[in-house]
């Protein structure tokens, strides 16, 4: 039963990175720098939510196997709980994203550089866990990992590129540099569901990850001739948000919210 | 050769259905025309783009949210196909996007209006991209080779698009009274502007002569306008809404629905840039462009960077 939870909030952890990440990326659309890369970053949001999907999917599956643990959760009312109730009744403590996920667009190189350190995570996380002993999970993950290559290999060039081309360019992503690499330490601390998990090789161990994310930001920050940054922030996997997440979810879950129980 | 004689050359060809490809001769006039028409189109792709993703983040579920993303996307990509047909007649893209940005090129009136509900998502499916398949059908045989072959692909998506628009419009006529109202109001404000997007009545379209006689046009637009409301006169009926047109009914003598007065005052009013969102959609576009100038600076930079590295190399 503990395990069953623990699963359950791991499960959602994964959906809300993918979901609330996915987005933050559509909110570019239309809006891109180049027409090319405005149809890229879409269809990495497209990605995303496609992969947050079939988390919330197996989340939900899981919840509905499960007898209702709080029965005045807005999950819990009778019907049975979908991937859309997971995603649009749910309020920001109860979302477990990583904070790094919901913070605001800014310009196309601090959107780019949240993707890149992501990405990265989201490889070597999915890498591992399509090995793991949940086969739900690692299935979702072996086809996810095709998707988050390119996105990986996409955000890299994109930090390259920027890093390495104009002095405004450059500024820009040192700039971007400061304001997300704090929220980068929180991907590798594990929250209490993914330690629980991962004694039983149900979660990916994220201690192993953290230096072969190190590395690889090291190799494309050398590329791109850009420093590292300091501070940490963390949170997210517990409920604990920015600002940012609240104002996300007041307008995602608009619809769902005043207009209860409608079929779209 | 003489103009005359290249003139009849050309002239045969379009005569006997042979497309003209970019390397080959043609009249000054056809050229424009064309990059005109096509840019104009790539335009409205791009400014399309707009009303719709305005939903995007407010999508109700996660499945109509992909969905939506993944359409605005596909007009990102029409877009794309159709800017590079318009390059084969000598003009860049660049200059296709200084002329949308200064008011010289223009795009579809169609998305200088706002989309207010989700409903809208579904009647500009249903009948903004209804109406769209009705004139881009035929322009998959114009007889300019690459914008003809362009459209081939536009139109298999542009259809697939039609019906989730109406999927959308038909889950929220099954649904409450609230959505129901939502679907019937999409209806009301986007019928009128579908209506006009066949352009002015054939007695006063400046163009369509020269058009129709260069295979770039193959119907009239009255001829068009007539099979569009013929359509949505029965499919509406599906959706138990109705068409805001007191007029509307069906002509048995004439085999056609026989439909009210289209209020030319407001399509030129919008044509002319005094629609509900002709600033705010030009706005939104120039400022993507300014805003992505310093990218775009960066990725030349680099690009540069790298060609040198190679060269010396």
């Amino acid at each position: 039963m503990q395990t069953r939870q623990a699963l359950i909030d791991y499960t959602l952890h994964l959906a809300d990175n993918a979901l609330i990440l996915g987005h933050r990326n559509s909110e570019w659309t239309g809006h891109g720098p180049i027409l090319e890369q405005d149809i890229a970053l879409s269809n990495i949001a497209l990605d995303l939510i496609g992969q947050a999907r079939l988390f919330y999917q197996y989340a939900a599956l899981l919840i509905n196997k499960t007898p209702a643990a709080d029965p005045t959760s807005p999950l819990n009312h009778g019907t049975a709980v979908t991937e859309d109730s997971l995603a649009y009744l749910r309020d920001a403590w109860d979302f477990k994203n990583c904070l790094l996920c919901e913070q605001t667009n800014g310009d196309w190189g601090k959107t780019v550089l949240r993707q890149f350190y992501f990405s990265a995570y989201q490889f070597y996380l999915y890498g591992e866990m399509q090995k793991g002993k949940d086969a739900t999970l690692a299935a979702i993950a072996e086809k996810a990992l095709k998707e988050v290559t390119y996105h990986l290999r996409w955000s890299s060039e994109w930090v390259i590129r920027l890093g390495d081309g104009t002095a405004e360019s450059h500024a820009r992503m040192e700039k971007a540099v400061g304001e997300l690499s704090r929220l980068t330490a929180e991907l590798f601390l594990p929250a209490q569901y993914e330690r629980s998990l991962a004694e039983a090789g149900l979660a990916v161990d994220l201690l192993p990850l953290r230096s072969r994310w190190e590395q690889r930001v090291r190799e494309v920050f050398e590329m791109a001739t850009l420093s590292g940054g300091a501070g940490m922030l963390t949170g997210g996997k517990e409920g604990r948000h920015t600002e940012h997440l609240g104002y996300l979810l007041a307008e995602m879950q608009f619809l769902q919210r005043a207009y209860p129980g409608c079929e779209w | 050769m003489s103009v005359q004689e290249l003139e009849k050359i050309f002239q045969d060809r379009i005569d006997s259905e042979i497309r003209i490809e970019p390397r080959d001769w043609m009249p000054d006039a056809y050229r424009k025309t064309l990059i005109r028409q096509i840019s104009q189109h790539a335009h409205s792709e791009i400014v399309g783009m707009l009303p719709e993703a305005n939903w995007i983040t407010r999508a109700p579920s996660l499945r109509r949210k992909a969905t939506l993303i993944a359409k605005v996307q596909d007009e990102a990509g029409h877009g794309l196909y159709l800017y590079s047909a318009a390059e084969t007649l000598n003009i860049s893209r660049e200059e296709m996007i200084a002329q949308l940005h200064s008011g010289k090129a223009k795009y579809s009136s169609i998305f200088n209006y706002p989309t207010l509900t989700w409903a809208d998502m579904g009647a500009i499916g249903w009948l903004v991209d209804g109406a769209a398949i009705m004139n881009q059908v035929p322009l998959c045989r114009a007889s300019y080779g690459p914008y003809a072959r362009a459209m081939v692909r536009i139109c298999k998506e542009e259809s697939f698009h039609q019906r989730q628009g109406f999927e959308i419009l038909l889950t929220l006529s099954r649904g409450s009274a609230d959505q129901r109202r939502m679907c019937q109001d999409a209806i009301n404000r986007w019928w009128w502007p579908s209506v006009m997007m066949f352009g002015p009545n054939d007695e006063s379209s400046p163009h369509s002569a020269q058009s129709m006689a260069w295979k770039i046009k193959r119907f009239s637009n009255d001829e068009l306008r007539q099979r569009f409301v013929d359509i949505c006169a029965e499919q509406v009926k599906l959706l138990g809404m109705t068409l805001p047109d007191p007029e509307l009914s069906w002509n048995e003598e004439k085999q056609h629905y026989d439909f009210g007065a289209i209020d030319w005052d407001e399509f030129w009013n919008v044509v002319n840039g005094n629609g509900p969102c002709n600033k705010e959609r030009l706005a939104a576009r120039v400022q993507a462009h300014e805003d992505g100038a310093w990218v775009r600076e960066a990725a030349l930079a680099y690009a540069g960077k790298k060609r040198q590295e190679k060269d010396a190399a």
